[in-house]
């Protein structure tokens, strides 16, 4: 017995001076600005692209400093063993997906990269601004448009555009939702070009997936580089999942006091499935299949151990046409039954509102700095990326022009499906696009191919830099109270000179590190200090 | 709780457990060999009768031999029973309640899944004691880690009924087989085979060093007592009962239900039983068939689980 307590006490007087100096250095920045000169990223080519971490002259940026000194200062091969570590702790995690969907298939983990993307608290907040400015006119277009259509009275989107959307319900015409918030959680992808500049991409207003890795991401990377973690002065990203639960609760019913929140998943075989289970199991709540529940006089229950239980508020992770075979596809054996009437009777709470959709339409997106300035009246802070809709005859005949040197899209298709880029196509894909073009302009959008920034990656054991995205999660709980997650998913193109990064293409992730400004909470390395939720 | 939920963690419960005893079925037979330099009794033959599955086994593999046995109950995906099938079968359950979960638990699970799988090449080439040893230290593991990390609340009661429930069907058959194996070979009693032979049995459900304890001779009667109604060892029948009991009762409670449900009914009147036989009857009456009766009662309890609890009732 004695032995033992002796251990746990030197344990405990380890610890102590090590919370002290965090807490420390939470308050001031400059006690971790370096002296000596900047670290330098050796044998490394930006190739012409913007780099996250280092300049021109593969300098670090002033806030990578920390993080490239130590690349510096690592043993040979030390990285790639702590890239191989986290694979494997994500792996025993089981945060893994299955190659074959037969008994002996292979498991693999969303592939991950062991640099972080750092981005400084000035870019921040910049992206943050322009976030916040674009979901509060997003939700106003949303609103405005299953009720007073004022947006296409004043002649700035053509009706026609949004009937068409495939997107657009005509079921939630008329609808308020509790609140007046349409669009609860959003996955806005960013993207930035060779001049650094932040565009948006794409509005993710349906279902976005992915928060789960950067709460995972940042788990297991706090425990590869506690050191560097601590200088680089990181924000926390842990309270993602209170701060979800929290929004929940915000917009139930208001007649309800005490809601009862569920998270509705298509079930196991949905290849986001480890993320619906996550964000259940971090937020204590149920994790419900479409046949757990069913409506009755137009409420929602769930079946349980002791009979039917009242469900108050859904975050549904199944697209609209899957919701309510009774309402949607008839052929929907993921949803419930009904839950549409329940929803209109006001007696749940769907997040996302059924019919945000139309708002992420490729097409609808070109018109958003205009939504801006209409509802807001302000200048949009983050620009889109430029885009040729080609059911407008001038922008159509242009693109049709210049198919060498665009990207082109299907407004109804996401996960990197549809998409030609002119740059690397052929001839005869130029041709199958052109003809599909013609057929159906409405479907169609294009955009100039942005010399994406880059990223240093591990490449079998060296670092390359490769083709990066962001996407932030941003949780909106009234039309003016709006959230971002400070950090957000970076997702980098694996495969050398790809612009795809999209996990279904060869994509994987890297943990975004986003300074703190002075005064802001960071994020500590220790598990248990500031993460009771962490284990 | 959800009835899914409930469902999927009863099943995943009882597959685990499932997979542990067949571990310890092949370890303790993989052991017994390298004492017995000539086979006296047929030590694998046993092990497939007490699947009940005899017949599927020798359409697919005919005489049973260390190998095969060894495939057929460890690492046959063809098999619904054998510990891979199971392990898969309990992780994918796990995987699809993984919320309702301590994380640990389902790390746990997620390693004892791949350790198996990982192994099957090496162990179907060469079994060696020394594997089914580490599969006994995981599934130790991850019953502490279930007792440890979650909350006793209805989802730990309700894997506990599953976990018990299997259990005590499992002891059960080990001593039927092995019963029906070892009694008739009157010459050997008293001898050491004899005293290897129930040494093995009693390792079996890690009851060996319990019993020397309690009676230092090995003594068939005592020994089926122990098996049977040992109050307090955790792999005797009556104690997994007991246990399956009570778990059912807090069920009962914290469901706030106003009727009883079948199955705490049928579950109470089988530990009555029990309690009211001893082993001179069950000897007299025929082991064999009161441990058959044992087992149609312990399915039934099975069937009850889903009436009760696993199909909500439809109204509010």
């Amino acid at each position: 017995m004695q032995p033992a307590c002796s251990v746990r006490l030197a344990h405990s007087l380890q610890e102590k001076p090590v919370m002290q100096k965090q807490s420390s250095s939470t308050g001031s920045a400059s006690q971790v600005q370096s002296l000596g000169p900047i670290p330098k990223l050796p044998n490394y080519e930006t190739g012409g692209f913007f780099d996250e971490l280092v300049d021109v002259n593969n300098l670090a940026r002033p806030d990578a400093e920390e993080l490239v000194s130590l690349f510096n200062r690592l043993p040979p091969k030390e990285l790639l063993r702590r890239q191989h570590a986290i694979e494997q702790s994500l792996y025993r995690m089981g945060i893994t997906f299955t190659v074959y969907s037969d008994k002996t298939g292979t498991e693999k983990i969303m592939p991950f990269d062991v640099v972080p993307r750092i981005v400084s608290a000035m870019l921040w907040k910049h992206i943050d601004a322009g976030l916040k400015q674009r979901i509060r006119a997003l939700n106003r277009f949303l609103c405005d448009i299953y009720n007073e259509r004022e947006i296409v009275q004043a002649g700035i989107i053509p009706a026609d555009l949004i009937d068409s959307a495939p997107a657009y319900l005509k079921e939630c015409r008329g609808l308020k939702p509790f609140n007046d918030v349409w669009c609860h959680i959003t996955g806005t992808d960013l993207v930035r070009d060779d001049s650094g500049t932040v565009y948006v991409l794409e509005d993710n207003l349906r279902c976005p997936s992915g928060v789960s890795y950067v709460l995972q991401n940042r788990h297991v990377m706090k425990r590869n580089f506690p050191q560097v973690f601590s200088a680089s002065r990181v924000r926390p990203v842990n309270d993602y999942s209170s701060r979800l639960f929290q929004l929940l609760c915000d917009v139930a019913p208001p007649h309800v006091s005490d809601p009862t929140v569920v998270v509705l998943t298509p079930g196991v075989f949905n290849s986001a499935y480890y993320e619906h289970s996550y964000l259940a199991q971090r937020m204590g709540v149920e994790l419900v299949e479409g046949r757990d529940l069913v409506v009755e006089g137009d409420m929602v229950y769930m079946r349980t151990t002791g009979g039917l239980q009242r469900v108050d508020v859904i975050y549904r992770r199944i697209d609209d046409a899957f919701l309510d075979p009774k309402t949607f596809r008839k052929d929907s054996v993921l949803g419930v039954s009904g839950l549409m009437d329940a929803y209109r009777a006001g007696n749940v709470t769907l997040a996302n509102a059924p019919g945000t959709g139309i708002a992420d339409d490729k097409v609808i997106y070109a018109f958003v700095p205009d939504m801006i300035r209409f509802y807001l009246d302000e200048e949009p802070i983050l620009p889109n990326v430029p885009t040729y809709v080609c059911q407008l005859e001038e922008d159509r005949q242009y693109v049709l022009d210049h198919m060498d040197e665009l990207v082109i899209k299907a407004a109804g298709e996401s996960g990197g499906y549809g998409i030609l880029i002119g740059t690397q196509s052929t001839k005869a894909e130029r041709d199958e696009f052109a003809k599909k073009i013609i057929e159906d302009p409405r479907n169609w959008i294009a955009q100039p191919t942005l010399k994406l920034s880059r990223s240093p990656t591990m490449v079998d054991d060296h670092l390359e830099g490769r083709h990066v995205d962001l996407r932030p999660y941003i949780l909106c709980s009234r039309p003016d109270d709006v959230w971002v997650l400070p950090g957000g998913l970076t997702r980098v193109a694996l495969r050398k000179g790809s612009l795809v990064v999209n996990s279904s293409q060869g994509g994987g992730s890297k943990d975004t590190w986003v300074v703190a400004e002075q005064g802001q909470r960071v994020a500590s390395s220790k598990d248990g200090a500031t993460e009771p939720l962490d284990s | 709780m959800l009835s899914r939920v409930a469902e999927s963690i009863y099943w995943m419960s009882r597959q685990a457990e499932r997979a542990e005893n067949h571990a310890r079925f092949i370890e303790v037979t993989l052991h017994m060999m390298l004492d017995q330099t000539e086979y006296l009794v047929d030590p694998w033959e046993p092990l497939v009768q007490v699947t009940g599955d005899n017949a599927w086994f020798e359409k697919k593999y005919g005489k049973a031999t260390c190998q095969n046995v060894v495939q057929f109950l460890a690492f046959d995906r063809e098999y619904h029973s054998s510990m891979l099938t199971c392990l898969h079968a309990a992780r994918e359950n796990a995987r699809s309640v993984r919320e309702a979960l301590s994380t640990e638990a389902f790390e746990e699970l997620n390693a004892f899944y791949h350790f198996v799988r990982d192994s099957s090449t090496s162990q179907l080439t060469d079994p060696t004691a020394m594997f089914f040893d580490s599969v006994r230290s995981h599934a130790l593991m991850w019953t502490g880690v279930l007792d440890s990390t979650m909350s006793h609340d209805m989802a730990w009661h309700f894997l506990n009924v599953g976990r018990l429930l299997e259990r005590a069907d499992k002891t059960s058959r080990i001593l039927d087989v092995k019963y029906f194996n070892l009694l008739p070979r009157l010459d050997d009693v008293g001898t050491a085979i004899d005293d290897l032979q129930w040494s093995t049995l009693l390792l079996a459900i890690s009851g060996f060093e319990a019993y020397r304890r309690e009676h230092h001779l090995m003594d068939v009667h005592k020994i089926v007592a122990f098996f049977l109604f040992h109050r307090t060892f955790p792999r005797s029948v009556d104690a997994c009962i007991a246990g399956v009991e009570s778990s059912l009762r807090e069920i009962e409670k914290l469901s706030g239900s106003d009727t009883q449900g079948e199955a705490i009914q049928k579950i109470t009147s089988l530990r009555l039983r029990l309690k009211n036989s001893n082993v001179k009857e069950v000897l007299a009456g025929g082991m064999h068939q009161f441990i058959d009766r044992l087992q149609v009662e312990l399915n039934d309890i099975g069937d009850s689980l889903v009436q009760d609890y696993f199909y909500a009732i439809q109204t509010a």
